[in-house]
């Protein structure tokens, strides 16, 4: 789906895909401001704004005190007058004091406002495990925000992909929450068209085609999925792996599409469980195509507990694997 | 720790039960309220429920077997100390079970994954072939949504298929290239009914010309009963015709509404079955029974306090007469839903003892299939048995002379000679005939 304007490409990873996107979104557009804690003189904890202060100027590079309340307050206001805020919550685990900003004013401004305002407002934060964050780096807050209307929710897998929904959350008239795992940022490596492209919101991306099964996730776990999916295929099992990319519009389309040709579902992800996407997936797949389901819908995801611990163990137990879901993929395969 | 199973009292004058059928053997797991064995008494097959979860440690009873109630007829090896017999002798020792969250996130096992119920004995003892009985009920169970729409769409019975996934479950592709195939080639159904002459057996439902039809024990008790009647009551009969036509009327203004309301279709039989009562009512001897002379006990004649018809329903297999109690206390709603959820109950194989006890009185609806007389055998220990014809339309020439067209039925009694003469027999049947030319065109239902 991406709309290239160019045929050459760059090798990049996940956080280098991002810096590169918001350096052109900084240039190409001064109503772009990026605001956040340690996104001007310290060039953000990932060094992703490292030098943008310095060519953009302070006004569009803030430096705001720890009050996530604030940062995306303040970037609610400058979006309904009409700049291009891209607030910065450092880590998701942070971004609990800002939910009344996200949930109670920014996800309803066009509604509230009758249209006539809208939010083009982004913010972006690393999420997720499995890099000894323990309690207050690691947390994965997607299942907290998707239920809210009037907010879209993007979570990139691959640096083509953080690229083309970058920009297109960016050029979007209302409120984008863009999660990115940490532990991709420099994991991933990938071509990235160069140039200026985008990638539609809501649209999923089949990473892996396969017959046997339709294992649908999003984020870190995509890697994962398809990396058992691989495994699976030298065994001669078929397995197809949908990323979700977006969470929120959620492409229904795609997933639907899958299961009927499968007819089996799994949904793999690192958030809790309980609520979280996968049910969704699960209730809606269940309500459009029970009839086309040949096993019951199951689910891998991080158990009721209430964080990911610090130790190694409690980390492993709270993530799932490539090997545990492989397991998984066979069991429902041969089921 | 072991608990003995001992054969149990179903019904309250039952002293002893036959072992109809094993659903489990030895070795076997049951969960507790899980049925495990059928017992027949009297006319029905029962299940009986385990009073706890384990494995069948020992069968003491065979198949076709009748013991008195109270004899021991099984050993379940109750689960925990199942485990602990098999595993660890010092179970208080043992390591922590893992934590539960090893158990979450590796995600829920799927509900119909492994279990399955294990075919049973056939009645000669000999294991039963794969695909019948419990199995095939099992594969239908099992059905994921998909087997079940494929299933239909390609006109497959499930059952006839042998499924390749986990634990032999059908799955979809299995449906789906049967339906390539044209026949299900892996049908073990084919081979039982290709089997050699030596071989062939024959069931009351499918019986097979030139081999013999084992006895269920529910035709084994009917021929008893019926020779028993024929033989010690002198069964008298007598045939009125009555014009249904209002009755009628009233039943095809009341039916789709009644239908629609309690979910039963209303049908001429609990109109008639009011008329019935009202007429035992008036006539108490005909709701009575004989009690022949025993010892030094002269013979007498028992009129029962209750009313409580049997109404006759066919089943492929045997006649079963569920008994609506206390017929006298419902009104003609009442009625048609107490019959239709004891024909529904007896289609359903769902009968209990107590549905089929304590009749005083029968109804036999026999005109469904157009017979215009029949002259049916007494239910043993009761006075008479009425029957309803086909309602059939006929050139009536009325009282005051003129023809007409009217919805005609006989209504045909036999009744026990000991108990009752022609004389109070044709007033029952005439008062009968009076009830019900007066109900309808409309009323109370």
């Amino acid at each position: 789906m991406a709309i290239v304007s160019s045929t050459s490409s760059t090798l990049m990873n996940n956080v280098e895909a991002v810096r590169a996107t918001l350096y052109e979104a900084m240039r190409n557009d001064d109503r772009t401001i990026i605001l956040g804690e340690d996104v001007g003189a310290r060039g953000n904890v990932f060094l992703i704004t490292k030098d943008f202060m310095a060519e953009f100027g302070e006004a569009r590079v803030i430096d705001t005190p720890i009050a996530e309340a604030s940062i995306v307050g303040i970037a609610v206001g400058m979006a309904m007058e009409g700049l291009r805020p891209i607030a910065e919550i450092q880590f998701a685990d942070f971004i609990y004091p800002s939910f009344n900003q996200i949930v109670g004013e920014a996800a309803k401004i066009r509604y509230r406002s009758n249209g006539e305002y809208t939010c083009p407002l982004v913010i972006r934060t690393p999420y997720g495990g499995g890099v000894r964050g323990a309690l207050s780096h690691s947390v994965s807050v997607e299942a907290l925000f998707y239920h809210v209307p009037g907010l879209k929710i993007v979570v990139p897998s691959f640096p083509d992909d953080v690229k083309g929904l970058l920009n297109s959350a960016i050029d979007d008239p209302d409120p984008v929450l863009f999660l990115e795992h940490k532990k991709t940022y420099r994991l991933i490596k990938g071509e990235v068209p160069d140039g200026h492209y985008t990638i539609p919101l809501g649209k999923a991306r089949t990473r892996k085609e396969g017959t046997q099964l339709t294992v649908v996730s999003y984020g870190l776990y995509v890697h994962w999925a398809i990396e058992a999916a691989e495994t699976l295929e030298k065994e001669g099992l078929s397995v197809e792996v949908i990323d979700l990319r977006s969470i929120r519009p959620m492409d229904q389309t795609a997933i639907l599409g899958s299961v009927r040709k499968t007819r089996k579902l799994l949904i793999v992800h690192e958030d809790n469980k309980f609520g979280g996407v996968g049910a969704e997936i699960g209730a809606m797949v269940a309500e459009e195509a029970l009839f086309d389901l040949d096993a019951p819908i199951r689910r891998l995801a991080a158990p009721d507990v209430p964080a990911m611990g610090y130790a190694l163990p409690l980390e492993e137990e709270y993530m799932s694997s490539p090997a545990e879901m492989a397991e998984t993929m066979r069991e429902m395969v041969k089921f | 720790m072991a608990t003995t199973i001992t054969m149990p009292q179903l019904g309250e004058t039952v002293t002893e039960g036959t072992v109809a059928q094993w659903l489990k053997s030895v070795g076997d797991s049951v969960d507790k309220y899980e049925d495990f064995v059928e017992v027949s008494t009297d006319k029905v097959n029962a299940g009986v429920p385990s009073p706890v979860t384990g494995k069948i440690r020992e069968l003491l009873v065979k198949e076709g077997e009748t013991v008195a109630t109270g004899t021991p007829i099984a050993v379940i090896e109750e689960a925990a100390a199942a485990s602990a017999s098999t595993g660890s002798t010092a179970p208080a020792t043992s390591a922590p079970a893992p934590a539960t969250a090893a158990a979450a996130s590796s995600g829920p096992a799927p509900a119909v994954a492994t279990e399955r119920p294990q075919p049973g004995l056939s009645s000669n003892g000999s294991p039963a072939t794969a695909v019948d009985g419990a199995e095939a009920e099992g594969a239908l169970r099992g059905a994921s949504p998909a087997v079940r729409r494929l299933a239909r769409e390609h006109h497959i019975d499930i059952r006839a298929i042998k499924g390749s996934g986990t634990n032999g479950r059908v799955t979809a592709d299995d449906v789906l290239a049967a339906a390539r195939t044209g026949a299900p080639a892996t049908t073990p159904a084919a081979p039982h009914v290709e089997a050699p002459d030596a071989t062939r057996t024959s069931t009351y439902a499918q019986p097979i010309p030139g081999t013999t039809v084992t006895l269920t024990q529910a035709r084994r008790i009917i021929a008893e009963r019926m020779v028993e009647s024929r033989r010690t009551a002198p069964h008298a009969w007598s045939m009125v015709e009555i014009d249904v036509t209002d009755v009628w009327k009233w039943r095809v203004r009341e039916k789709d509404r009644f239908e629609r309301e309690t979910g039963y279709k209303l049908t001429l039989l609990p109109f008639f079955i009011r008329a019935v009562v009202e007429s035992l009512a008036a006539f108490p001897l005909m709701n009575a029974r004989f009690v022949p002379a025993n010892g030094s006990t002269q013979a007498s004649i028992y009129v029962n306090g209750e009313v409580n018809v049997g109404v006759a329903i066919g089943l492929p297999t045997n006649l079963v007469v569920p008994v609506i109690k206390h017929a006298d206390k419902l009104s003609i709603k009442g009625l048609a839903i107490a019959a239709g959820e004891l024909i529904e109950k007896a289609r359903k194989g769902k009968l209990g003892v107590d549905d089929l006890a304590a009749g005083t009185f029968t109804v036999n609806n026999n005109g469904a299939n157009g017979s215009w007389a029949s002259a049916p055998i007494i239910n043993g220990g009761q006075a008479g048995i009425v029957t309803m014809e086909a309602v059939v339309k006929k050139l009536v020439v009325r009282d005051d002379d003129s023809i007409a067209i009217r919805s005609m039925m006989n209504s045909c009694l036999s009744l026990d000679h000991r108990v009752v003469d022609g004389y109070v027999a044709s007033g029952f049947l005439a008062d009968l005939k009076g009830r019900l030319e007066r109900m309808g065109p409309q009323g109370e239902l």
